[in-house]
């Protein structure tokens, strides 16, 4: 399970919107599991099929939560004319991250779509989303 | 000379659970090298079958990422500080 305040969830939804119809993409960052800061990352694809953290601003980020004993906790990001389940390319990258939750939000349509999942060694696996 | 290259987390299985190690070379291709000589099967994780920095990860040197100065090419000199991240992307 993730769970999440509802102002990080707000924000992230907010990127999404801002960023449509490209994708957006960020970081939720934690401790011990628990969801502390929100960082939006730029999408260095500036693309509506792909995203790619801009890596100069990830370097910043990275160091910024070892300095703060933070963790990647979830990394977002939104699918601009599919739903809200993982793409394949997102479950190839999956294997190379650190995150333990894939948040993804479909912009596709008015109504916000949000979900989350675990995905382990190319498992998918959709887990529920506790907003607080 | 010695450079301190700094692990990601996702590699530390290679460094004992290290989280800067150090290494020597005059290239970022050497620096590996050597890296690899002494953290076995990490270069695998860096580089690919045919020679290329591997686009799963990011390479900074001095904080500028190595795609943007001159790949395994780049030059490492004394003082230098490397750093390998995952890179992050999807679709």
């Amino acid at each position: 399970m993730l769970s999440l305040p509802r102002k990080m969830l707000d924000q992230v939804l907010a990127h999404a919107r801002r960023d449509h119809p490209d994708e957006c993409c960020g970081v939720i960052a934690g401790r011990d599991g628990v969801a502390t800061r929100v960082f939006e990352m730029d999408n260095a694809e500036r693309s509506p099929t792909g995203f790619t953290f801009d890596s100069g601003q990830w370097l910043q980020v990275y160091r910024a939560l070892d300095e703060a004993d933070e963790e990647p906790l979830v990394v977002y990001h939104s699918h601009t004319a599919t739903e809200a389940y993982p793409s394949r390319t997102d479950v190839l990258w999956s294997k190379n991250t650190e995150f333990g939750h894939w948040l993804l939000v479909s912009t596709r349509d008015e109504t916000d779509e949000v979900r989350s999942y675990v995905i382990t060694d190319g498992d998918v696996v959709e887990e529920r989303l506790s907003v607080t | 000379m010695s450079i301190e290259v700094r692990i990601p987390t996702i590699l530390r299985t290679y460094t004992g659970g290290e989280k800067a190690v150090e290494a020597k070379g005059d290239t970022l291709q050497g620096l590996i090298d050597d890296l690899d000589s002494r953290h076995s099967g990490i270069r695998g994780r860096l580089i690919t079958d045919e020679g290329k920095l591997h686009r799963f990860v990011n390479v900074y040197v001095n904080d500028e990422d190595v795609r943007f100065l001159g790949s395994l090419e780049t030059p490492i000199k004394d003082g230098d500080s490397v750093t390998v991240l995952p890179a992050v992307a999807g679709g």
